[in-house]
Order: C-alpha cells, then sequence, then structure tokens
C-alpha cells in the first residue's frame, strides 16, 4: 500500500507542476489565480498521502492548516488586488 | 519506496528552484505573487519531507495563506492609481538607458564575484562537515523531562532557548510598530461582502479560532505551538477585514495595545519572577514548567494573532482619546462597520 | 481487510484521475468560467475520493472525522471562490466563450 500512496503522491505533485503552466501564461489574473486555489487542493491530498504513507499522524494537521487557509489568499485576490486592477488589464 | 521517494525529493526540489527563479525574475508582479504561493505551498511539503512538521505548519499558514493574501493587499495598493505596471515600466526604462547600465556593470561584475565567493565558502563548509555529528539531540532528548514538555520542538523554543523565541515576538512587534509609524490606517471603501464572503467568514472564523486552540494545545507533546496558532488566529482577522469588518475607534486604542504586547509581557514577566526568586532569567523549576509554557504560549498566540491582523490593516487604526466630558447621548455611534453597496 | 484494501485503492487511483482531469481542464478550457468548472472536479470529486480511500484505511474514528473535516472544509473554501471569482468576472466585463 505504501507504494500506492506514494505514486499517487508523486503523480498529485507532477499535476501541480504541470498546473504551473496556467499561472505563467494567465491570460487573465482570475486563471492564475485559479491554480493557485488548485495547487491548495493538490497540496492537501499530497499530505493526506504522505501522512499514510509514513504513518506520521502529526502530518493531518498541517493539511487541515492548508485546508483552513485555502480561502485566504483567494478572498485578498477578490478583494483587493482585482478590484484594484485597472479594466484594461483585463483585456489582455 | 526508496526510488519513489527519491523521484517526488527531485522533483519537489528541481520546481522550487525553478519556482523561486521564476517569482524573482517575473515582469508581472501579480504573476509572481501566484508564484510565490505555490512556492511556499511546495516549501512546505518540502518540510515535511525533511521531517520537520513544526516548521511546515508554519510554513502553510504564513507562507501560503497570509504573505500571499498581504501581498495581494499590498498590490491593490500600488495598483490602484498609477498601476504597478506604470511604476514597473519606469524602472525598466531606467534599466534600460545605457549610460546607466554602463555604470553598473563593475559594481554588478563585483557583486558577482562577492557572491560567488560566499557560495564557494558555503559548498567548503557543508563538504567538510563530519559526517557523523551528534548534534544537539540527544542533549534535548536527555532534558526532555525536566522541560515541561514532550515535543522536543517546543521545548527548545519555550524552555532551553527561550531567548530566541522572545526576541522572535519582539521582532513581530518592532515591525508592527514600524508599519504604524508611516502613518494612519487609509480609508478603504470596502464593498458590501456579499451574501457568500460573509457566509464564509462567519463558517470559517470560529473554526479558525477552534483550530487554533487545539494547535496551541497539541503543541506540548505534538507538532504545533504558539506561531502555528497565532497565525491561524491572524488568518481569522484577515478574513473578518477582507469581508469588511474594522476594529471599532473604542477597540483600536488601549485595548488592541495591550492584547499587543501581551506575548512579550507574559514571557518577560515570567523570567522577571524567577530572578527574584534566586535564579536565571528564563530559567523555569521543572515542577511549574509545564503550566508556564502553556500560559506564556497562550498570550503569545494571541499578540502574534493580533499583531498579524494589524499588519494586514496596513496602518494604525484610529482609536478615540480617552475623553473626560461625558459623551452626548444623541452622537450616532461610529463603531459600527458601514457598508457601500456597490453599484 | 484485502476487500477494503482494494477498495481504498480503486477510490485513491480514481481521485488521482479526476486531479488529473482537474489539471488537463485548467490547462485547456478556453475562458475563466470553463476553468472554473474544471477546477471544482478535482476540489470536490478528487480530494472526496482520495479521503475516502484514506478513511477505509483510518485507524480510528477520530482520524476519519479529522479527514471528513479537511474535505468539507476545501469544499467550502473553493465553492465560495467559485462563485466569488465567477460573479467579479461577471461584473468585470470578461465575456463567455461560445
Amino acid at each position: 500500500m505504501e507504494i500506492l500512496y506514494l505514486s499517487i503522491a508523486l503523480f498529485l505533485l507532477l499535476t501541480l507542476v504541470a498546473g504551473l503552466w496556467r499561472v505563467l501564461q494567465g491570460p487573465t489574473s482570475a486563471d492564475r489565480m485559479l491554480a493557485a486555489q488548485l495547487f491548495g487542493t493538490t497540496a492537501v491530498a499530497c499530505v493526506l498521502l504522505l501522512a499514510q504513507a509514513f504513518e506520521y499522524p502529526p502530518l493531518r494537521d498541517v493539511a487541515l492548516i492548508f485546508a483552513l487557509l485555502a480561502a485566504v489568499a483567494a478572498v485578498a485576490f477578490i478583494r483587493r488586488a482585482w478590484a484594484a486592477e485597472e479594466q484594461n488589464d483585463v483585456s489582455d | 519506496m526508496t526510488l519513489l521517494q527519491l523521484m517526488f525529493d527531485t522533483l519537489l526540489g528541481f520546481s522550487l528552484l525553478w519556482l523561486a527563479w521564476q517569482a524573482l525574475t517575473s515582469p508581472d508582479l501579480f504573476r509572481a505573487i501566484v508564484l510565490f504561493i505555490a512556492f511556499g505551498l511546495l516549501m512546505a511539503l518540502t518540510w515535511i519531507r525533511l521531517d520537520a512538521p513544526d516548521v511546515a505548519m508554519a510554513e502553510a499558514s504564513i507562507g501560503a495563506g497570509l504573505t500571499g493574501a498581504l501581498l495581494l493587499s499590498a498590490l491593490a495598493r500600488l495598483g490602484s492609481k498609477n498601476g504597478s505596471r506604470a511604476i514597473l515600466e519606469k524602472k525598466h526604462q531606467a534599466g534600460s538607458m545605457t549610460e546607466n547600465t554602463k555604470n553598473q556593470l563593475p559594481f554588478r561584475l563585483l557583486l558577482m564575484v562577492l557572491l560567488l565567493a560566499v557560495a564557494a565558502g558555503l559548498v567548503y563548509v557543508v563538504l567538510t562537515l563530519p559526517e557523523n555529528i551528534p548534534g544537539l539531540g540527544i542533549l534535548v532528548e536527555e532534558n526532555l523531562e525536566s522541560s515541561g514538555v514532550s515535543n522536543p520542538v517546543t521545548a527548545v523554543l519555550l524552555n532551553y532557548r527561550g531567548y530566541d523565541t522572545l526576541l522572535e515576538l519582539s521582532v513581530l512587534l518592532l515591525t508592527l510598530l514600524g508599519v504604524w509609524s508611516l502613518g494612519d490606517m487609509t480609508k478603504q471603501h470596502e464593498s458590501f461582502p456579499g451574501p457568500v464572503l460573509s457566509t464564509l467568514s462567519r463558517l470559517l472564523v470560529p473554526l479558525l479560532i477552534m483550530a487554533a486552540g487545539y494547535l496551541l494545545w497539541v503543541g506540548a507533546h505534538a507538532p504545533g505551538g504558539a506561531f502555528q496558532a497565532g497565525s491561524l488566529l491572524g488568518a481569522a482577522g484577515v478574513l473578518l477585514l477582507l469581508a469588511g469588518w474594522r476594529p471599532g475607534t473604542r477597540l483600536a486604542g488601549l485595548p488592541l495595545r495591550i492584547s499587543l504586547v501581551l506575548g512579550v509581557a507574559a514571557f518577560v514577566a515570567a523570567g522577571m519572577v524567577f530572578i527574584l526568586l534566586g535564579r536565571q532569567f528564563l530559567e523555569y523549576p521543572p515542577s511549574f514548567a509545564g503550566v508556564l509554557i502553556l500560559l506564556i504560549e497562550a498570550a503569545a498566540t494571541l499578540s502574534i494573532g493580533i499583531t498579524l491582523a494589524a499588519l494586514f490593516l496596513g496602518g494604525r487604526p484610529k482609536f478615540s482619546q480617552p475623553k473626560f466630558s461625558r459623551p452626548k447621548l444623541n452622537q450616532p455611534k461610529s463603531s459600527q462597520p458601514k457598508f457601500r453597496r456597490h453599484k | 481487510m484485502l476487500v477494503t484494501e482494494i477498495l481504498s485503492s480503486l477510490l485513491l487511483i480514481a481521485g488521482a484521475i479526476f486531479f488529473l482531469a482537474g489539471t488537463v481542464g485548467l490547462l485547456r478550457f478556453p475562458d475563466v468560467y470553463t476553468r472554473l468548472h474544471a477546477l471544482t472536479k478535482a476540489d470536490n470529486v478528487g480530494l472526496g475520493l482520495v479521503v475516502a480511500g484514506l478513511v477505509l484505511q483510518a485507524e480510528s474514528w477520530t482520524v476519519a472525522g479529522k479527514l471528513l473535516l479537511i474535505w468539507l472544509l476545501v469544499l467550502l473554501a473553493s465553492a465560495s471562490i467559485a462563485h466569488l471569482v465567477a460573479k467579479a468576472a461577471r461584473k468585470k466585463g470578461i465575456e463567455l466563450w461560445k
């Protein structure tokens, strides 16, 4: 089972790295932020799998923190950064 | 199993380096921030692989969550009128002037030589390290019983090396004083948060406070502790601020200041009391140590959380000076948050 | 024992496939709204299946509860963020892809 946990964790890390292309590419800021949101979820799954693979329960608390804070940066983006961005920035 | 671990670690390591480079060289500040958030996530995974779950927790909450929100808010301020792009373009123009570059070239070369020398020195030191150094781990293990806690990290932070943590708390306080000395809080016209955001903050804030209490308590015997708990409290504050809440003018005066210095004050007070009883500064008697550490950590958690939230506010909040005359009865209350409906 | 192991392996692999689908959607879909749609698949179903697979292996009810709590928290965050981003994008006048 450990091999399966670790291979899925590795696979998830690979999807995360592939998702970075969207961060680089954009085109709008929302696309970049959405990618970060997906990375957060991927990291949660990854940490949970590592906790199971190494049989180290405290790691689940790390995943809990990730899950609790998943919204904070994105809310700051919607309320502050994106609201302040000028209209013509979006079109390009 | 080991091959898989090796592949995981290699991928993690290279993506970290690549992300750091991309974030530093990105011409678009927003992109740099998102890359930094991704960097924080991968860094937390790296700390897990390095068997440091305490640091992973701090990185997960501060690196990926709070710093991201702080940077985005800072970018919003930069970009409101002149636009971050305008600032960057100005910089770019200044950099592209040939005369300027010519003048800077020897300086840059010197900088590069010096940096390379430092890097070579570090590599040399790492290569010459003896292979099997016992480190201080054994010493910590042996004295764990007298520290009052069973988590070695908490024992080091709050007992053996209490000085470090005390100074860290002071640094955080000094940062806030620095921010406050730059001026008052700017007035931001926060638009009405809408039903989804207010429900989200109402659900998450109590959970964040509860999780902070959990991490504080669990820190005595497992990964967790004051900084991790404090950052969760800070996140709760940030979420409230983003949903449009502002500290009332009455709250922003003395009560805020007392809660900001509570952590440092409790730490110093605990150290001083035992000087009077004939011990060293910050040397706790083993029988009290557990309770004392929990009390100091509780005070520190509150202060850290409120300091982080106050940093996010980005300026000294307005507070009402204590007045000696009675307030008039018909005065409208100014402490309630006012929302402006977005049209 | 063996049955739960097979079942949880299947759930984990299915979860990984949904994460892959989410990433492919994020990379391939043409605009913000469709990418939002791809994203929620990974958040809701992908993490949900991974958590379900791990719950089957959990050593106690407390651990299972914590895993479920983590999933619910991510669900709450991602659903709210998806709504807020879509609403803000509409207000900004980002065109729908046709």
